[in-house]
């Protein structure tokens, strides 16, 4: 048995269609069997909230008197796009305020404007001849703009890998907190209920499919950017119009270390034409699977800790490497369930109606990483090759002697195969002199946990090693865990000249 | 119940809560402690019952203390019920409920900060101790 769209329509007006949440289908399945939940269910809603970076608003002011063409636009402090015509600008979420920085941004310009506070917005111009006004300041509400229109260019991720972090420092990332040694596992999504998730092959959700949005009915353009389907991660462009929308349904949010982002919430309606509609509808957390990212590899392809279901990440609770961790969830499963409930009512009223799409989205599509064409510095294009090491079963004299003559402050402690077993200091030894005890020997005294980097890492990336540990230096070792050089401060300096031209 | 108590260095280097365990006898738990030559101040746990006791008795040795109540509070229409605070808390004070919303035992808390400083939509803050 097949059902038309056009009957699901007609079932809504006659107000005998029967929709259902995506948290309720799978009972229902259970219960009726495919083919009994294909003749029962009419449609199923959807919902989803959480922090979606990649969201913002095109906005139009209006003209002023004498007119101004906006080059340079910032609203509460935080710089929006103007390079679209005179007086249209367009405000991203995660643009940071040029005086508040991380605790204001553009999502909160658009949480004030829908909560109906005054904004302030400042323009600079050159003047033309047509435009010869060259600032402005002014208070704005939403009323007062012509239009207010949210156009989100990757919301409603299919699904997203949870993070965790097997470092022995807190990392504090754009999936929150991450505790060292795998203190904990964030994620985010509402599993059954996430739109894609119900949609997996795009057969029902594409361009011009109605969409609930922070509040407001609105609608899917297409594929969202970054759109990866291939593997599971397929993502949208919506849009709706921010005068409709309510701050129930949309916070602005600050991820701590990490800064600004927008919390939207995203439902979307569909309708049950097939069997595999039904098959898809049912879903459930067990069977939607992430894999948990270990954050503490500062590399594009991170790896994965292990496979994990929505259902185990939302239990609390997660065995890794036979230990218990607990997880928090950076989405809001509660939020969720009210928008699939909120999309539901509006099927049912005919505010939101399901139509097919009229631009169908690519269910197949791969996105493919940054295309470099330069490479930036490696720790080898810069880094010490002349290293002096000492063995650890030496002097602590030696020691003192050797750094004496490298010029260095820091000694690579190697055993008698020359590989990499401690550091020692100038400082170690002063301590070392300043209070004698039973040490004799560099092993005695060497730092034995050593931050070490390799000689095809970043600089970036060795940089960012040297602040976070608060040391100066650090051994370049090579997969046998020979020294091969050292990167210190010092040879930062070489950057200015080769590379930062 | 939750002792904040304060050192200063007129009572010197004198161990006080090893001292106030031994003539007591109450367990004290040390949730959290900062002291420096200066002065310092712990965070301690005991026993509802024992708390007159412990309390006159660190006052004997010269540390001020007070009780702690209501050391964390939650903003209900700032909080979206996301969960971040959940696992990053030392105490285990969060918890969602069978309808997904965020709850806290305040009890457990132990003032680390860590919710506050993390919590996306700053619905977590100290409140005033008593």
């Amino acid at each position: 048995m097949e059902k038309t769209i056009s009957l699901i329509r007609e079932r809504i007006r006659d107000g005998n269609a029967r929709v259902v949440t995506a948290e309720e289908m799978p009972a229902i399945v259970a219960e009726l069997g495919e083919e009994g939940a294909l003749r029962e269910v009419d449609v199923v809603t959807t919902g989803t909230f959480g922090a979606m970076c990649s969201s913002g608003a095109f906005l139009n002011f209006g003209h002023a008197d004498p007119p101004i063409k906006m080059e340079k636009i910032w609203l509460n402090d935080v710089e929006a796009y103007g390079g679209i015509a005179a007086v249209d600008a367009y405000i991203g979420a995660t643009q940071k305020s040029a005086t508040r920085e991380e605790s204001y941004g553009g999502a909160h310009v658009i949480e004030d404007f829908i909560a109906g506070k005054t904004v302030e917005l400042r323009a600079l111009s050159t003047g033309t001849d047509c435009y010869p006004r060259r600032t402005i300041t002014t208070e704005l509400l939403l009323e007062n703009l012509n239009q207010a229109i949210m156009l989100n260019p990757r919301n409603g991720y299919q699904r997203y890998n949870a993070a965790s972090n097997s470092t022995d420092r807190s990392l504090r990332t754009y999936m929150g907190l991450l505790l060292p040694n795998c203190g904990n596992i964030t994620y985010s999504g509402s599993g059954l209920l996430n739109p894609l998730a119900n949609d997996p092959h795009f057969r029902m959700i594409g361009g011009g499919v109605p969409a609930f949005l922070g509040g407001a009915p609105g609608m899917v353009v297409g594929e969202g950017t970054q759109h990866s389907p291939a593997g599971g991660f397929g993502t949208l462009m919506v849009t709706a119009d921010m005068k409709q929308m309510s701050n129930d349904y949309l916070r602005a949010a600050t991820m701590a270390g990490y800064g600004v982002t927008l919390y939207m919430g995203l439902g979307i309606p569909i309708p049950i034409l097939d069997i595999e509609a039904v098959r898809a509808t049912a879903i459930r957390d067990e069977d939607i699977i992430v894999d948990v990212i270990d954050y503490g590899i500062p590399t594009r392809s991170r790896p994965s800790l292990r496979k994990v279901s929505y259902a185990e990440l939302k239990s609390g609770v997660v065995d890794l490497n036979g230990e218990e961790v607990r997880t928090s969830s950076l989405s809001s499963f509660r939020k969720a369930r009210q928008i699939a409930g909120v999309v539901k009512s509006w099927v049912e009223q005919g505010i939101l109606t399901p139509v097919q799409p009229t631009r169908p989205i690519d269910p197949l599509k791969s996105a493919m990483p940054l295309r470099e064409t330069t490479r930036g510095p490696r720790v080898l294009d810069i880094m010490d090759r002349k290293v002096i090491a000492i063995r650890e079963d030496e002097e602590i004299r030696a020691a003192a002697q050797k750094l004496l003559k490298g010029e260095t402050n820091h000694l690579p402690v190697i055993n008698t195969a020359g590989k990499l077993v401690g550091i020692v200091t100038t400082y170690d030894i002063s301590k070392a002199v300043v209070s004698p005890g039973k040490a004799s020997l560099v092993r005695d005294i060497m730092k034995k946990k050593v931050i070490t980097t390799t000689p095809e890492e970043a600089v970036d990336v060795a940089v960012r090693k040297l602040e976070q540990y608060n040391i100066s230096a650090l051994p370049v070792v090579d997969g046998e865990k020979r020294v091969i050089g050292m990167l210190t401060a010092m040879n930062l300096g070489k950057l200015f000249g080769r590379w930062l031209k | 119940m939750k002792l904040v108590v304060t050192f200063s260095r007129k009572a010197g280097k004198k161990p006080i809560i090893a001292q106030v365990v031994r003539d007591t006898g109450v367990l004290i738990n040390v949730e959290r402690a900062l002291i420096d030559s200066s002065e310092g101040e712990a965070l301690i746990d005991i026993p509802d019952e024992s708390c007159a006791l412990v309390k006159e008795r660190l006052a004997d040795l010269g540390a001020a203390v007070r009780v702690l109540e209501d050391i964390i509070s939650l903003d209900e229409s700032r909080c979206v019920d996301c969960g971040a605070c959940i696992s990053i808390c030392p105490q285990e004070v969060f918890s969602f409920d069978d309808d997904w919303r965020l709850r806290m035992d305040e009890k457990k808390c132990v003032l680390c900060g860590r919710c506050i400083e993390i919590c996306p939509h700053r619905a977590l803050s100290h409140k005033g101790e008593g």
